[in-house]
C-alpha cells in the first residue's frame, strides 16, 4: 500500500485521546472554551477523513490505507485496519455527524460539558475505528467500547425515565453482542486467527456456519435493530438528549447493517441464503408492521425512531434479497442493485434521520415536549425551521430528488426481480411513510398557532440554520446524484456478492 | 440540449431566487423575477415547438448525465423532445405565463406573495421535467415532484384545518397511484433492462406474448399488468374514480393555482403518461378496456355530482374530474391524440373558466357560495364575457374549442370495437347533456338572476383590474380558436409523428379521417347531431331551472331525496375512506403498537424474561440459606443421586 502514514489510526485516537484529555482538562478551561476544544477536533476528524475519500482507489476491492501491528501475538490478534468502499462512506458519515452534533450541543446542553462532548468525541473514534477494524476481537473490543460512552450520555443527560432506557439499551445490545463474542472465539478454534479476511475463506459445515449465523444474527439484529427485538430504540431516542438520538440513529444502527455485510454474509455464506428467507420476511414486517406503529404514536422522537426502525427494514432487505433475486434471476447484477440499494439506504438514513431528530432538538430546546400534541402552528412563528423540516419530511418520505428515494427505489426496483409481493409490501412505505411523516408534520408546523407558548417560539439562528443547511445540502445532493456514493461501493459491493454466492461448505 | 436547459433551468432559478431572496427583493422583484424565468421558457419552447412541428426538425433524445450507474443498469436524466412533449410544453408554460401574470391581481394582499410565486415556479420546472423525460426515472420524478408542489399549494393558507386536511389527503392518494406506478416501472426494469423510453418501447413488441404468474398458477400477460399498474399511477395524479377524492378538495388552495395546476397541467400528467406508453397500452386490450370503462365512469358520474355543489370553485372541480374521464376515455380506445387535443383545448378553457371564477371571487370579496351571488354580467362584463366563452367551450358548442376535441372523443368511441364500448359511449354521451347543466346553471346563478348578496359587498364590486382581466382574454382566444385551427393536423394529420403509436387495428381516428371535410363541414353537420341537441337540452333545462322557474330545483330536490342525498354526499367516498383507511390504518397501529410491542414483545418477552431472571434468582437465593445443615443435607442428597446412577448405569 502506498500510503505509509497511518491516517485511519489518527482519525479514529485523535478524537478519543482527545476527548479523553477532555474530561480532565475540560472543567479548569471554561464551557466556551470546551465547545470550541470539541469543534475544532471533530472538524480535524472530518478532515482528515476527507483523503480518504480523494485518495480511494475506486478500481478494487482491496482493502485499503491498511494498517497492521501485534497486539496480542499469544493469540494472533493483530491491531489491524482497513477500508473498503462499504465502510468508507460510513466512516465519512460518522465524522460529519460528529461536527454537527457538538455544534448542536453550543447552547442546549448546560450541564457537565465537557463531559458530554468528552463523550461523543470518544464515541466519534470508536465508530470509525468499528468501521476500520479488520480483526474479530478488535472490532469486537471497539463494538463493545462505544455501548460505555452512550451509556453515559442517555443516563446522564437523558429525559425522566432515563434510566429503564439505558438499562434497557445496554442489557439487549449486550446480550446480541456476547454471541458474537462466542462466534469469534468458535472461528478462532477452527481457523487459529481472528483475522477477518481468513475468516471470510474459512470453510465450514452447515451446522456451524447456522450457529454462526445465529449468533451474528443477535448482536447485528439488535443494532439495526429489526423486529422483533427493536423494542429498546424507542425508548433510548426518547430518552437521550439530542445528540445521542442523532448518533444512535445515524451511525449506531448502521453498525448492525455492517455488521451483517462484513461478518454474517461472507463468513456465513450458506447460512445466510438458507436463512435469507426469514430475514426478508423480518425485513418486511419491519417496513410495514413498524409503519403502523409510527403512525399512531404521540411523541416525536418515538415516531422518528419507529420511522428509523422501518427505513432501516430496508437495509436489510437489499442484503437479504440477493438470494432470491440470484436465485430467480441467475445473474448477479439485480443483486449488486440491491446491495448498493441498501448501502444507500444507511448512508441517506443517516443524514435524513439525523436532520430528523436535531429538527426535534430545535423545538425541544425552546419548548421542553417531544409530544406532537403540545404544538401546532409553529410555521407562523418559525417559517425558515419548518421550511428545512418539510425538507426533511419530504426525504423521509421518500421523494424523489432527495436521498430517502434512492435506497427505496433501487431496493424496491431489485426485489421486484426476487418476487412481486416483496416490492410489492416493500412499496407500501410509500403510502405509511408518507402518512406517518406528513401527519406529524401538518399536527406540529401547520395549522393556528396552538398555544401561548408556540406563539411566543424564536425562528432558528444562524448556527442552528448551518447544521440543517448543511445536512440539506447533503440530502439534496445525494438525490439529485447519487452516482458518485455508488461508485465507491461498485468493486467491494460486486466482490462481496460474488463471495457469498460461493458455497464454502466443507466438502 | 442548450434549449432544453434554458426551458427547464429558467423556472427552477427564478424558483429558488424567489424562494430564498424574496424578501430582499421585494413583491414587484419576486414577481418580475418569476414571470421572466417563466416568460423565457414559453417563448423557447415556442421555438422549439415550431423547429419540431412546423421545420420537421429531427426528435431530439439526448441523456444529461448519469444519474446512477448499479447492477449493469445505467439509469439517466435526459430529455426527449417529439411532437407530443413540444405540444405539452408550449400548453403547460403558456397557461402557466398567464397564471403567474394573474396571480399578481389575485394574491397582491396576500403575506406569502412571494412564497407563492417560488412554489408556481417550481411547479413549472417539475412540469417540464416530467413531460420533457426520456425515460421513466425522471417521468417519476416529475410525478412526484408535481405532487409535492400541488401538497405545499392546496396547504398555501397553512392556517385553515380544511386545507391543511385537504393537502395530506391529496398526497397520500396521489401515493397510492404512485405506489402501483413504481411497480410497474420495477416491472419495466426487470423485463426491459433499462428504464430508457425508445429501448422500452422498441423491445416492447417481443415481449407481448410473454406471460407472469402473481398469485397462484394464473399467467397475466406482463404488458397488461406493467400498463394497468402504470394506469393505477395515472388514476392517481388525473383523479380518475375512485381515486379523485382529492380534487375537489384540492379547491382549498388559492384560486390560480386551481387553474394551473388541477385543471390546466399537473391533473392531464396522467394523461399525458398514457399517450407516452402508447406503444406499451397497445399491446394491452385489457388494459386499455380497464382505462375506458374508468374513464367512462369517471366522465358521467362525477359530472352529476356538480350538479349540486354551491361552491362556484367545486362546481368547476367536478367539471374537471368529468372531463379528465372524457380524455381518459379516448386513450382507452386508442384515440390518444383525441385525448392530448381535449387535455390542449381542456387547458386553456378550464384554466380560463377558473380564473374567470377567481376574477368574481375577488369581486366578491372571497365569498364563494353561488348562492349569494347573481346579476353581475352588467358589473363585470369582461369576467363574463370570457366565462361565458369558457362555458360554451366546455359544453362543446359547436365552432369552439371544447365542441372539436370532444365530438370527436364521443365519435371515436362510438365506433371503437373495443370491449365495453357501447356502455361508455351511453356515459360519454349522456355527460354532455350533464355538462351543459352545471355549466350554465353556474353561469345563470352567477352572472344572471336576481342580485342575491349582501349591500356591502353590492357597493363594492367593480370589473377586476387588468392584471386579472388581460389574462382572462388571453385565455379566451385560444379557447374559441385552438379546436378549428388544430383539428385536422393533430388528429388526422401526421402531427405526431412517431410520439404516439396506434396498431392499424385500433386506429378509430384513421377511420374517422376519412369522413373528416375540413372544420366548417363539421360545425354545420355538428349542429344536426345528438351531442349538440343534449348541450341544448342542457342549456335549456338549466335556464328553466334558475332563471325563469328558481323554484324548480328544490322541489326537485325534495321530490328525488335519496338521489339528492346521494349526490350531496358525493356517492361517500370520503366518508368509507375515512372511516376504512384512514381509521383502519390508525386501528391497526393501535394495535400494533399496544398489543405487539408493548405488551408482547416488550412486556412478556423482554421485560418478561426480566423478571424470569429476578423469580429464579429470588428461588436460588433461598438455597444460600447460611445454614451449615442445609449444606449438608444438600451433599448427601447429590452423593446418593451420583451413586445412584452409578449403579444403575452400570
Amino acid at each position: 500500500m502506498a500510503y505509509d502514514f497511518p491516517i485511519l489510526s489518527l482519525i479514529i485516537w485523535l478524537p478519543i485521546l482527545g476527548g479523553a484529555a477532555l474530561l480532565f482538562i475540560g472543567d479548569c478551561i471554561g464551557a466556551q472554551n470546551t465547545k470550541c476544544y470539541a469543534l475544532v477536533l471533530s472538524l480535524l476528524a472530518f478532515l482528515l477523513s476527507i483523503p480518504l475519500y480523494l485518495e480511494f482507489d475506486t478500481t478494487t476491492a482491496a482493502m485499503q490505507f491498511v494498517e497492521k501491528v501485534p497486539w496480542i501475538t499469544a493469540f494472533d490478534i493483530n491491531y489491524h485496519l482497513g477500508i473498503d468502499g462499504i465502510a468508507l462512506p460510513l466512516i465519512l458519515l460518522t465524522t460529519f455527524t460528529t461536527i454537527l452534533v457538538v455544534l448542536a450541543a453550543w447552547e442546549s446542553i448546560t450541564d457537565r460539558v465537557p463531559q458530554y462532548l468528552g463523550a461523543f468525541l470518544i464515541l466519534d473514534g470508536l465508530m470509525v475505528a468499528v468501521f476500520c477494524a479488520l480483526d474479530g476481537i478488535l472490532f469486537y473490543v471497539f463494538w463493545e467500547a462505544q455501548l460505555i460512552p452512550m451509556f453515559l450520555i442517555i443516563g446522564i443527560w437523558g429525559g425522566p425515565n432515563r434510566v429503564y432506557a439505558t438499562i434497557k439499551f445496554f442489557l439487549y445490545t449486550f446480550l446480541g453482542s456476547v454471541f458474537m463474542l462466542v462466534a469469534f472465539l468458535y472461528l478462532y478454534h477452527q481457523a487459529g486467527t481472528f483475522d477477518v479476511a481468513t475468516l471470510h475463506h474459512l470453510p465450514l459445515s452447515i451446522t456451524a456456519q447456522t450457529w454462526i449465523f445465529i449468533a451474528f444474527f443477535l448482536a447485528f439484529a439488535v443494532k439495526i435493530p429489526m423486529w422483533p427485538v427493536h423494542t429498546w430504540l424507542p425508548d433510548a431516542h426518547v430518552e437521550a438528549p439530542t445528540g445521542g438520538s442523532v448518533i444512535l440513529a445515524a451511525i449506531m444502527l448502521k453498525m448492525g447493517g455492517y455488521g451483517f455485510l462484513r461478518y454474517s454474509l461472507p463468513i456465513t455464506p450458506d447460512a445466510s441464503q438458507a436463512w435469507a428467507g426469514v430475514l426478508i420476511i423480518l425485513s418486511l414486517i419491519a417496513i410495514v408492521y413498524i409503519g403502523f406503529v409510527a403512525l399512531v404514536q404521540r411523541d416525536m422522537k418515538k415516531l422518528i425512531a419507529y420511522s428509523s426502525i422501518s427505513h432501516m427494514g430496508f437495509a436489510t432487505l437489499g442484503m437479504f434479497v440477493i438470494f432470491q433475486i440470484i436465485h430467480r434471476t441467475g445473474a448477479a447484477e439485480g443483486a449488486i442493485m440491491a446491495m448498493e440499494g441498501s448501502m444507500m439506504q444507511m448512508i441517506s438514513h443517516g443524514f435524513i434521520s439525523g436532520a430528523l431528530f436535531l429538527c426535534v432538538g430545535v423545538l425541544y430546546d425552546r419548548m421542553h415536549s417531544r409530544e406532537i400534541s403540545a404544538y401546532g402552528g409553529v410555521v407562523n412563528t418559525m417559517p425558515v425551521f419548518a421550511a428545512f423540516m418539510m425538507l426533511f419530511a419530504m426525504a423521509n418520505a421518500g421523494l424523489p430528488g432527495t436521498s430517502g428515494f434512492v435506497g427505496e427505489f433501487t431496493v424496491i426496483l431489485s426485489s421486484f426481480e426476487a418476487s412481486f409481493w416483496i416490492a410489492f409490501f416493500a412499496a407500501s412505505t410509500l403510502i405509511l411513510g408518507a402518512a406517518y411523516t406528513l401527519w406529524m408534520y401538518k399536527r406540529v408546523i401547520f395549522g393556528e398557532i396552538a398555544n401561548d407558548e408556540v406563539a411566543k417560539l424564536q425562528d432558528i439562528n444562524a448556527r442552528e440554520r448551518l447544521i440543517l443547511a448543511s445536512l440539506a445540502v447533503m440530502v439534496l445532493l445525494l438525490g439529485i446524484w447519487p452516482d458518485p456514493l455508488f461508485t465507491i461501493m461498485h468493486a467491494s459491493i460486486e466482490n462481496l456478492v460474488q463471495h457469498v454466492t460461493q458455497s464454502k461448505l466443507i466438502p | 440540449m442548450t434549449k432544453a436547459l434554458i426551458i427547464i433551468l429558467a423556472p427552477l432559478l427564478a424558483s429558488v431566487i424567489a424562494g430564498l431572496f424574496g424578501h430582499r427583493i421585494g413583491r414587484a422583484g419576486t414577481h418580475w423575477v418569476t414571470i421572466i424565468g417563466v416568460a423565457i421558457s414559453f417563448l423557447v419552447s415556442l421555438l422549439v415547438y415550431i423547429d419540431i412541428l412546423w421545420e420537421d426538425a429531427p426528435v431530439f433524445n439526448a441523456n444529461l448525465y448519469t444519474w446512477l450507474m448499479t447492477g449493469g443498469i445505467s439509469l439517466h436524466i435526459g430529455f426527449l423532445i417529439d411532437e407530443l412533449t413540444a405540444t405539452m410544453m408550449v400548453v403547460v408554460t403558456f397557461v402557466s405565463l398567464m397564471v403567474h401574470i394573474y396571480t399578481i391581481g389575485y394574491m397582491h394582499e396576500d403575506p406569502g406573495y412571494q412564497r407563492f410565486f417560488s412554489y408556481i415556479s417550481l411547479f413549472t420546472f417539475s412540469m417540464l421535467m416530467l413531460v420533457m423525460a426520456n425515460n421513466f426515472l425522471q417521468l417519476f420524478f416529475g410525478w412526484e415532484a408535481v405532487g409535492l408542489v400541488s401538497y405545499l399549494l392546496i396547504g398555501f393558507w397553512y392556517t385553515r384545518e380544511s386545507a391543511i386536511f385537504a393537502n395530506l389527503k391529496a398526497f397520500l392518494i396521489n401515493r397510492v397511484g404512485d405506489f402501483g406506478f413504481l411497480l410497474s416501472i420495477a416491472a419495466v426494469l426487470m423485463y426491459f433492462d433499462t428504464l430508457d423510453y425508445a429501448e422500452v418501447f422498441h423491445q416492447a413488441p417481443e415481449l407481448a406474448g410473454t406471460t407472469i404468474t402473481i398469485w397462484g398458477d394464473a399467467q397475466w400477460q406482463l404488458l397488461t399488468v406493467i400498463c394497468i399498474l402504470l394506469f393505477i399511477g395515472a388514476m392517481g395524479k388525473s383523479a380518475q374514480a375512485p381515486l379523485h377524492v382529492w380534487l375537489p378538495d384540492s379547491m382549498e388552495g388559492p384560486t390560480p393555482i386551481s387553474a394551473l395546476i388541477h385543471a390546466a397541467t399537473m391533473v392531464t400528467a396522467g394523461i399525458f403518461m398514457v399517450a407516452r406508453m402508447s406503444p406499451l397500452f397497445e399491446l394491452s386490450e385489457t388494459a386499455l378496456s380497464f382505462v375506458m370503462l374508468t374513464g367512462a365512469f369517471t366522465a358521467f358520474f362525477m359530472g352529476l355530482l356538480g350538479l349540486v355543489q354551491n361552491d362556484i370553485k367545486r362546481v368547476i372541480a367536478y367539471s374537471t374530474l368529468s372531463q379528465l374521464g372524457y380524455m381518459t376515455v379516448a386513450l382507452g380506445v386508442s384515440a390518444y391524440a383525441a385525448g392530448i387535443f381535449h387535455l390542449a383545448t381542456h387547458a386553456f378553457f378550464k384554466a380560463l373558466l377558473f380564473l374567470a371564477a377567481g376574477s368574481v371571487i375577488i369581486g366578491m370579496h372571497h365569498e364563494q357560495d353561488m348562492r349569494k351571488m347573481g346579476g353581475l354580467w352588467k358589473i363585470m362584463p369582461i369576467t363574463w364575457i370570457t366565462c361565458l366563452i369558457g362555458s360554451l367551450a366546455l359544453i362543446g358548442f359547436p365552432g369552439f374549442s371544447g365542441f372539436f376535441s370532444k365530438d370527436m372523443i364521443i365519435e371515436a368511441v362510438h365506433h371503437s370495437e373495443r370491449y365495453g364500448a357501447h356502455v361508455a359511449y351511453w356515459a360519454v354521451l349522456s355527460g354532455v347533456f350533464v355538462t351543459a347543466l352545471y355549466s350554465f346553471r353556474l353561469i345563470f346563478m352567477v352572472f344572471h338572476g336576481q342580485e342575491r348578496m349582501d349591500a356591502h359587498t353590492r357597493a363594492n364590486l367593480h370589473e377586476s383590474p387588468p392584471v386579472v382581466t388581460v389574462p382572462l382574454i388571453l385565455l379566451a382566444i385560444p379557447s374559441v380558436t385552438a379546436g378549428a385551427l388544430f383539428i385536422e393536423p393533430m388528429l388526422f394529420g401526421d402531427y405526431f409523428g412517431n410520439s404516439i403509436v396506434v396498431h392499424p387495428e385500433n386506429n378509430v381516428l384513421g377511420s374517422l379521417g376519412e369522413h373528416f371535410h375540413g372544420w366548417l363541414a363539421m360545425v354545420e353537420h355538428g349542429v344536426t347531431q345528438l351531442p349538440f341537441m343534449l348541450a341544448m337540452a342542457g342549456v335549456l333545462v338549466a335556464w328553466l331551472g334558475y332563471v325563469a322557474f328558481p323554484e324548480a330545483p328544490r322541489n326537485l330536490a325534495t321530490m328525488f331525496k335519496p338521489i339528492y342525498w346521494l349526490l350531496t354526499r358525493k356517492y361517500g367516498f370520503d366518508e368509507i375512506y375515512q372511516a376504512v383507511f384512514a381509521g383502519g390504518a390508525r386501528m391497526i397501529g393501535r394495535l400494533l403498537s399496544g398489543l405487539g410491542d408493548r405488551l408482547l414483545i416488550d412486556g412478556m418477552l423482554v421485560n418478561g424474561s426480566a423478571r424470569i431472571v429476578g423469580l429464579a434468582s429470588m428461588m436460588i437465593r433461598q438455597v444460600q440459606s447460611g445454614y451449615l445443615y442445609h449444606y449438608a443435607f444438600a451433599m448427601i442428597l447429590g452423593l446418593l443421586a451420583l451413586l445412584g446412577i452409578f449403579v444403575h448405569g452400570l
